[in-house]
């Protein structure tokens, strides 16, 4: 299939764009990177009449430290991700997981913002932000506002993002001297879609686990977190038997759908197979 | 709303300034318009990897742009790597290892290993299966394209010592 005929605009500042979607009543579509609405347009799910390419916007683009944050552009590619020497230091979380997002093609233009705006579940980075307390900086013709990655996953596909709005840059705290991380995920062949997917972000204090987030992928409509298995964690030391505790409260955090190649008591099992080994794997010491 | 747009854009070395329809994929507008047929389009949803190009010399989905997006870009498709012998080496690999059978993937893999091997450093086989695992090769020649690829990052990392 191709896409519907369309309007295809470059503006020159978010302001522009913004104006640009206003202007076409609604029926206009942004594009970035257009590794996930390309392929929606070739298959007619969707059909803008304008097309609005945001790619190029210098104010959606750069990696940099701002008051205690690591502020990411939205245009920003995962192949910055993966190589960005201020993310490797200051998210670590996100320079583990982005090797495992696609494909090294689609790295090289799929965008940071994109991910997060389109919130597939299967997708690593949505999961992650929730894992990292993000928050979302979102510019609209009304101005601009800023929403907790928490508050900003509200179901499949589906997130805060009015019609109209764009995603500017998110924001990550930073990671101190007593941050601990890891990503991983299973799947049955290299690159396939992920059966499950779990990033998991400590603080310790003292060898013992200050504050932890959880968060998972490929388990339901959306990213989720674990806060059970979180709240059995605070204040323990990592211990087997701690991570055993943990791991028995994922039941109570997640109910994952089930289908013909991949059961919902398996996904389960996965997941807590995959929080066993992750944080079975962080480096402890003080 | 059918109208067409005007772009202009560097393919294979040469100026390109041209009318195209605003939904035209690169991949299609490269075939069609500009005849390379090289590229091959696929599933043309991003999953199979026959249709990979450089775009500003980094391999991306043709498919998965439209032409439009491509204005100011400098796009090189599997004829201008291999008119500018980039891959001659890949290529006679490729040949020797048998790393092909029905041929439609490999303008894909060779786009693919041409960023792999881009990148410098001599890369494990786990590393080129990685690096891979967005090309389909329907025929399940991998094995021989992982050793093609893997013989010509080693010839290539020896001609570096010994120069």
């Amino acid at each position: 299939m191709k896409a519907r005929a369309f309007d295809y605009v470059r503006p020159q500042t978010v302001g522009d764009a913004l104006r640009v979607f206003d202007d076409a009543g609604g029926d206009a579509a942004y594009i970035a990177g257009g590794q996930s609405l390309v392929p929606a347009l070739a298959l007619r799910l969707q059909a803008p009449a304008v097309l609005i390419d945001i790619a190029r916007l210098e104010e959606l683009h750069g990696i940099s430290l701002e008051d205690g944050w690591l502020r990411i552009g939205a245009a920003t590619r995962h192949v910055e991700i993966l190589t960005s020497d201020l993310v490797a230091r200051h998210a670590p979380l996100l320079a583990k997981a982005a090797p495992f997002v696609a494909h090294p093609a689609i790295r090289n233009k799929g965008t940071f913002g994109g991910s997060l705006a389109l919130a597939d579940p299967a997708s690593e980075f949505p999961a992650m932000a929730l894992a990292l307390d993000a928050d979302i900086e979102i510019a609209s013709t009304e101005g601009d506002r800023r929403v907790a990655a928490e508050d900003f996953f509200l179901g499949l596909y589906e997130t805060a993002l009015q019609p109209g709005e764009m995603i500017r840059a998110v924001r990550v705290p930073i990671a101190t001297a007593s941050s601990r991380c890891a990503f991983d995920e299973l799947s049955r062949r290299r690159g396939d879609y992920a059966l499950v997917g779990c990033g998991v972000n400590v603080q310790l204090a003292e060898s013992r686990v200050d504050s932890v987030r959880i968060a998972f992928l490929s388990v339901g409509s959306m990213p989720m977190r674990a806060t059970t298995a979180e709240s059995a964690l605070v204040g323990h030391p990592l211990t087997r038997d701690q991570i055993r505790v943990a791991q028995d409260a994922l039941a109570r955090d997640l109910d994952p759908p089930g289908d013909e190649h991949v059961p919902a008591e398996m996904r389960l099992h996965l997941a807590r197979v995959l929080l066993g080994r992750l944080l079975g794997g962080l480096d402890t010491a003080a | 709303m059918t109208a067409k747009m005007a772009i202009s854009l560097t393919v294979n070395g040469e100026e390109v300034e041209t009318l195209v329809a605003t939904r035209t994929t690169l991949a299609d507008f490269l075939r069609q318009d500009l005849q390379l047929t090289g590229t091959h389009t696929g599933c043309e949803m991003g999953a199979c990897g026959a249709c990979l190009v450089l775009v500003d010399d980094r391999p991306v989905h043709a498919c998965l742009m439209f032409a439009v997006q491509a204005e100011g870009a400098v796009v090189e498709t599997v004829e201008g790597l291999t008119m500018r012998r980039a891959i001659s080496d890949l290529q006679s690999a490729f040949h020797e290892r048998n790393a092909l059978q029905c041929g439609f993937c490999t303008p894909g893999m060779l786009v693919s290993a041409y960023g792999i091997l881009a990148a410098g450093a001599l890369p494990s086989r786990e590393e080129i299966r990685d690096a891979l695992s967005g090309n389909y090769c329907r025929c399940t020649g991998y094995e021989a394209i992982v050793d093609a690829i893997e013989q010509t990052a080693r010839l290539r990392h020896e001609q570096e010592e010994q120069a």
